[in-house]
């Protein structure tokens, strides 16, 4: 008799956990609505107050990434001036720009890169999966996959993802990968960092930065705007930005949404199973209904003359 | 004129229209019955085809240019505008006018509405060449085409709404293509394949309705990736897939109006008596539907523009722009639906679907290149670009002609 119980009890300890571990998915499914990023994220802190022009983080970088060599050197300052506004392409994973202002004592620059968001909108928008987030905060591209479809160049907020156009067999994408190879996955801080003479760029945690730039902020509230741009532009981003002047005079996109991309699909793809699973009753509901009236009343003659024919005198009557 | 003089001379022999014997060979039914140099006369007289091989003779070596070179060879290979001309026009352009296929199928197949039987196959037809050459315009634009089908077999991102697509688009090819094997078989003389596919129309049908409704969206939906990069009077993330789907409605019917009036116009000999006979009242009775359609779309514009609160922009350069668009595509097309199924006037009908054709056409070109990135600077496609659709689009034509000469899609197949 115990023993039965004992198995009995078995049983309904198996079933059930197998039913919940189907259909209710309990744990995992829950925590990836509340998933606010890996607490192993790291970012970088450009400080714009301190950035002098010197284009040394873009040398280091077309170095440890191996691309082309620039066709304007990276020592020669007269590009500000030749090329305003550059962003990067397929030969650049960095740029960086220049901005006059009156507002502060000397030009301002600013280097563009992949911000590496939180919630990237450039992995939520590959049909194929060739991006990944890593849990160092990288996101990466694998063009083992990639199709070549640039839906990442039309989600990526910050225009960043740029298309080998001029290679027939071997196109990809180029961006910023945050050294991952190479740096990052060591726990080393990215090429373009290191090679900063000025400490405008600061690596570690992300939550460590957010409270190092608002220290910075607090501490000397003339040198900068109280704002830290990626804190939450699309969802929040690796790479965060303090400025002397406010944002949109250094060249910042102040229409990101403060959202992740993928919040302005979600509405369309909640709809995808509605469809799937009410059209075909539906549709198959109408298909009855139609017949039903047809073939009552039908009386001897065959269905199909017999609706083209009401069809006929129908529009003979208007 | 001339044209169909010729053609209709050479064919007039024949009856008017060819039909050939079921046990014909093969190559007798694709040369219509002609012999080898007749049909050769035939091809050359057409000045329509002198056209067509004008645009080919400069379009096919740019194609093997773009194969060979790279994208940037013949687009400007803009790091802004990732998806230029060819994508605008060939896959956001053609697939809404290639909605025919499942609104004429639904009509006929699940509504019972016998009296759209006979211009459902030109539906039909319409539809998957349209799907067809969409996907080969794509295989133009992709940058590594021999990839098309990663996203089926090697690496999935499912939660991707173009993972939506490529798997709606493949398989809502393969269901048009079976619903077009019945007049294959008809043409090949294979009874047993058509009585199959027959016993399984409804299945496709319904599949076809969800398919075309959640990828026509899904094509919309694309462009809620970018909501700070497009005009906010083109997107609104909560509508976008709605407008597309809806716009898709009757840019299908209006595409199956415009070409019925072509081919009952300058292909007279292939349309039997049952077709030409009919095609007036089912153009007022696709007319009917579309203005449902047209109202459905202006109200939904207008919930999008009240939803998201931009009524201000439409006093701007933008707005006259964005409303002319609207006029274009719905309202006046509308009007002459009104005017044109109520005084039985089908001429203005075909006019109003022509300019609701091209109005989609624009739309989706003004939500790819017009209205992207309006903050910056605006992209002009190449010409080389242009010609490149140009090129698709003959092969395009070249392929529905050659089809509708054959298949039993304009007369009925006499063992039907």
């Amino acid at each position: 008799m115990k023993l039965k119980m004992n198995r009995r009890s078995v049983l309904k300890t198996l079933v059930s956990s197998a039913v919940s571990a189907a259909f209710l998915r309990p744990g995992g499914n829950a925590s990836a609505h509340d998933f606010s990023g890996y607490e192993t994220n790291r970012g970088v802190l450009v400080d714009l107050s301190r950035c002098i022009g010197c284009r040394s983080c873009e040398a280091a970088c077309n170095r440890e990434q191996g691309l082309p060599a620039p066709h304007i050197a990276f020592d020669d300052q007269s590009v500000f001036e030749q090329e305003h506004s550059r962003r990067p392409d397929q030969n650049a994973y960095t740029v960086v720009n220049k901005y006059d202002s009156l507002l502060w004592e000397h030009p301002l620059f600013r280097k563009i890169q992949c911000n590496h968001c939180l919630e990237p909108a450039c992995l939520t928008a590959c049909f194929v999966n060739a991006y990944t987030k890593t849990p160092e905060g990288a996101v990466v591209y694998n063009a083992d996959v990639c199709v070549g479809c640039r839906t990442c160049m039309i989600a990526c907020p910050f225009s960043i993802p740029a298309f080998r156009y001029d290679s027939a067999f071997s196109p990809r994408i180029m961006k910023c990968i945050f050294c991952y190879d190479t740096r990052l996955s060591k726990g080393r801080p990215p090429a373009c960092v290191e090679a900063c003479p000025m400490e405008a760029l600061t690596f570690g945690n992300r939550q460590e930065l957010l409270s190092i730039a608002r220290k910075r902020m607090r501490r000397e509230p003339h040198r900068y705007v109280d704002y830290i741009y990626g804190e939450h532009e699309a969802g929040g981003t690796s790479w965060l930005y303090i400025s002397p002047v406010p944002f949109a005079k250094a060249g910042f996109d102040m229409e990101v949404p403060k959202q992740p991309i993928l919040n302005f699909v979600k509405d369309f793809l909640a709809m995808v199973p509605m469809v799937l699973t009410i059209w075909p009753g539906l549709f198959a509901g109408i298909f009855l209904l139609c017949r039903r009236r047809g073939s009552v009343a039908g009386t001897g003659e065959s269905q199909e003359s017999k609706i083209s024919g009401e069809i006929i005198d129908e529009s003979h009557g208007e | 004129m001339k044209v169909m003089e010729n053609n209709s001379e050479i064919l007039s022999g024949y009856g008017g229209g060819y039909e050939p014997a079921d046990e014909a060979r093969i190559s007798e039914k694709l040369l219509l019955g002609l012999s080898g140099r007749q049909y050769l006369d035939l091809i050359v007289k057409n000045p329509v085809n002198w056209a067509v091989a004008a645009i080919l003779v400069i379009g096919i070596p740019l194609l093997l240019q773009r194969y060979l070179m790279g994208l940037s060879s013949v687009t400007h290979g803009s790091q802004d505008y990732p998806w230029g001309i060819i994508l605008g026009f060939g896959l956001f352009g053609m697939v809404p006018l290639s909605a025919s296929g499942f609104m004429l199928g639904t009509t006929v197949e699940i509504f019972q509405r016998a009296d759209f039987k006979p211009i459902e196959r030109l539906a039909l037809l319409n539809g998957l060449l349209g799907y067809f050459f969409a996907v080969v315009f794509l295989l133009v634009d992709l940058g590594m085409p021999w990839r098309l089908h990663y996203a089926m077999f090697v690496s999935f991102g499912p939660a991707a709404v173009l993972f939506l697509v490529a798997w709606h688009v493949a398989t809502y090819l393969s269901v048009q293509i079976a619903e077009m094997l019945p007049a294959f078989a008809e043409w090949a003389n294979l009874p047993r394949l058509k009585r199959f596919v027959r016993s399984i129309v409804l299945g496709l049908t319904i599949a076809g309705i969800i398919l075309s409704t959640l990828h026509q969206g899904a094509l919309g939906a694309l462009f809620c990736y970018a909501p700070g990069k497009i005009h906010p009077l083109w997107i609104s993330p909560e509508f976008q897939w709605l407008h597309y789907f809806v716009s898709s409605i009757f840019g299908g019917l209006c595409m199956v109006i415009v070409v019925s009036s072509l081919v009952r116009r300058y292909m007279t000999w292939r349309c039997d008596t049952n077709f030409l006979g009919n095609l007036d009242g089912i153009t007022l009775g696709l007319a009917k539907g579309a203005a449902m359609a047209f109202i459905t779309y202006l109200i939904i514009k207008i919930v999008a523009v009240a939803h998201d609160e931009e009524w201000l922009y439409l006093v701007s350069g933008w707005g006259i722009y964005y409303l002319a668009e609207l006029f274009t595509m719905a309202v006046v097309p509308l009007c002459l639906f009104a005017v044109g199924v109520r005084h039985r006037r089908v001429t203005l009908v075909r006019w109003g679907a022509l300019i609701a054709v091209l109005g989609i056409v624009w739309n989706r070109l003004n939500t790819v290149l017009v209205s992207y990135n309006w903050t910056s600077h605006q992209e002009i496609p190449t010409w080389q670009e242009c010609w490149l659709v140009a090129t698709i689009l003959c092969f395009y034509f070249i392929v529905y002609r050659f089809v509708l000469y054959r298949l039993p899609v304009l007369f009925t197949h006499k063992s039907a």
